[in-house]
């Protein structure tokens, strides 16, 4: 009778007015089954955290193309663990170099971090294993 | 389970989001979540929102925000958007329109898929509607799924049902079909800067005032929501409506009707549950399939036959 669906916010934090990538992977993520809640572009931590509360996600994923991924997305990460949603998956995607998705990863930040050329299934098949 | 009805009680915003994922799957918990629940329900009023894709829907629900937001009402917002049929995924969108309204504390906002439901509606919106009227919101605003011209369980659901269109949405006989056309309170003819609206609106003034027995004369109210035009217009109009129904006790007969109908459907949904429950363990389904496949035996008798071999005076599921 129960019925679980993974629900993903795929977010636009910052000031990144570029979302084509973001919308490929939200498709994707829908094709592989999940409820995708996208918010938009230009979103501010807090506007993603608060929406991550209410939408009650199991993931958030956040694209970011602007370069400032080492100062949101640990804000970001703040603010879920300050609504209690510190196991929330949290995965980056964006031009993000190596060096900088070591540190998001290894200091906790961030769960995966995805860049450029990195196969859809790659992604879908990280969140889908992280569940199942 | 308790705690998070307490919390929710209390306005935690973290309970009421966890509350409505427990309702949408359909947890073992359900049932006895909406019991603890549902003495705290009955003070919300729920306004419905419906229209074709890109009508505007989601962007009204932005613009409506401001105008009760001023009032100091607290709200609450479920917005329907389709799911697969292929894969059981869905992109759910519509509060990007909304997003200027997210750190409001007074407004809550959740969007849904329709896992399968075809009535405009998601298969658990009015269990996610009685979530939010224990959390207290004076006001919840359901959006439903861009419709057509025949999905109306949202008429069953809101206390007041707004429909919207666009100009140069069809020729006047399509005023006159039966379906949406019917359930509106309130038309809204949102793009009303585009050419057309004039005769839209004339098309379906014409069309109301061929009915003229009835006490409620829906008004039609040409909006421009990008650029905030007729919104507090409609707002207006919203609560004109709200006033009828109170003074004329008809919120109070509705009300009735749908208690009435919650009540039957939760029958169905029991009686159903358990049938299945007992069939499933009675009989090899597979077998009964196959002969009736194979026409030894007919669908109509073995059906009769499962029902006949069910106690329903026994075991409790």
């Amino acid at each position: 009778m129960t019925s679980k669906k993974i629900r993903v916010l795929v977010a636009k934090p910052g000031l990144d007015g570029h979302d084509r990538g973001a919308r490929v992977v939200a498709r994707a993520l829908r094709d592989a089954g999940m409820e995708v809640i996208y918010t938009g572009l230009h979103q501010t931590p807090e506007q993603v955290a608060e929406t991550a509360l209410q939408e009650d996600v199991d993931v958030v994923g956040l694209s970011i193309l602007s370069g400032t991924h080492m100062t949101l997305v640990p804000k970001i990460k703040r603010l879920l663990v300050d609504n209690s949603m510190k196991d929330v998956l949290l995965v980056v995607g964006g031009i993000i170099p190596e060096e900088d998705a070591m540190v998001l990863i290894n200091e906790g930040y961030a769960d995966q971090v995805f860049t450029p050329g990195d196969a859809l299934e790659k992604i879908c098949s990280y969140i889908t294993g992280h569940f199942t | 389970m308790k705690q998070l009805v307490e919390e929710l009680l209390k306005g935690n915003r973290r309970a009421a989001a966890r509350l409505i994922t427990l309702v949408e799957n359909e947890d073992r918990q359900k049932t006895e979540l909406l019991q603890a629940i549902y003495p705290h329900t009955g003070n919300a009023y729920v306004v419905g929102i419906t229209g074709a894709p890109g009508a505007g829907k989601s962007s009204l629900v932005d613009q409506l925000l401001q105008e009760i937001r001023a009032e100091g009402l607290s709200v609450g917002i479920i917005a329907v958007d389709p799911t697969s049929p292929f894969s059981g995924g869905a992109i759910l969108g519509d509060r990007i329109r909304m997003q200027d309204h997210a750190l409001d504390q007074e407004v809550f906002i959740r969007s849904m898929g329709t896992r399968g439901s075809l009535g405009g509606l998601s298969r658990s919106t009015r269990e996610a509607i009685q979530v939010l009227d224990a959390f207290g919101k004076d006001l919840i605003l359901v959006e439903t799924v861009g419709v057509g011209q025949s999905e109306v369980d949202i008429v069953r659901t809101a206390d007041t049902t707004i429909v919207l269109l666009t100009p140069a949405s069809g020729d006047s006989v399509q005023t006159l079909k039966a379906g949406i056309m019917e359930i509106a309170d309130l038309f809204v003819i949102n793009k009303a800067d585009l050419p057309g609206t004039e005769r839209t609106v004339a098309e379906i003034n014409m069309m109301l005032d061929m009915k003229n027995s009835a006490s409620w004369r829906p008004a039609v109210i040409p909006t421009v929501s990008i650029r905030g035009e007729g919104i507090e217009e409609l707002w207006t109009a919203l609560k004109e409506h709200r006033l009828y129904l109170e003074t004329s006790g008809q919120l109070a007969e509705v009300r009735l009707q749908r208690v009435r109908r919650e009540l039957t459907e939760q029958v169905e949904y029991l009686v159903k549950n358990r049938v299945w429950a007992e069939v499933k363990d009675k009989f090899v389904l597979e077998e009964l399939i196959e002969k009736i496949a194979r026409r030894e035996k007919d669908p109509y008798s073995s059906a009769c036959e499962l029902l006949d071999s069910i106690n329903f005076f026994e075991s409790k599921s």
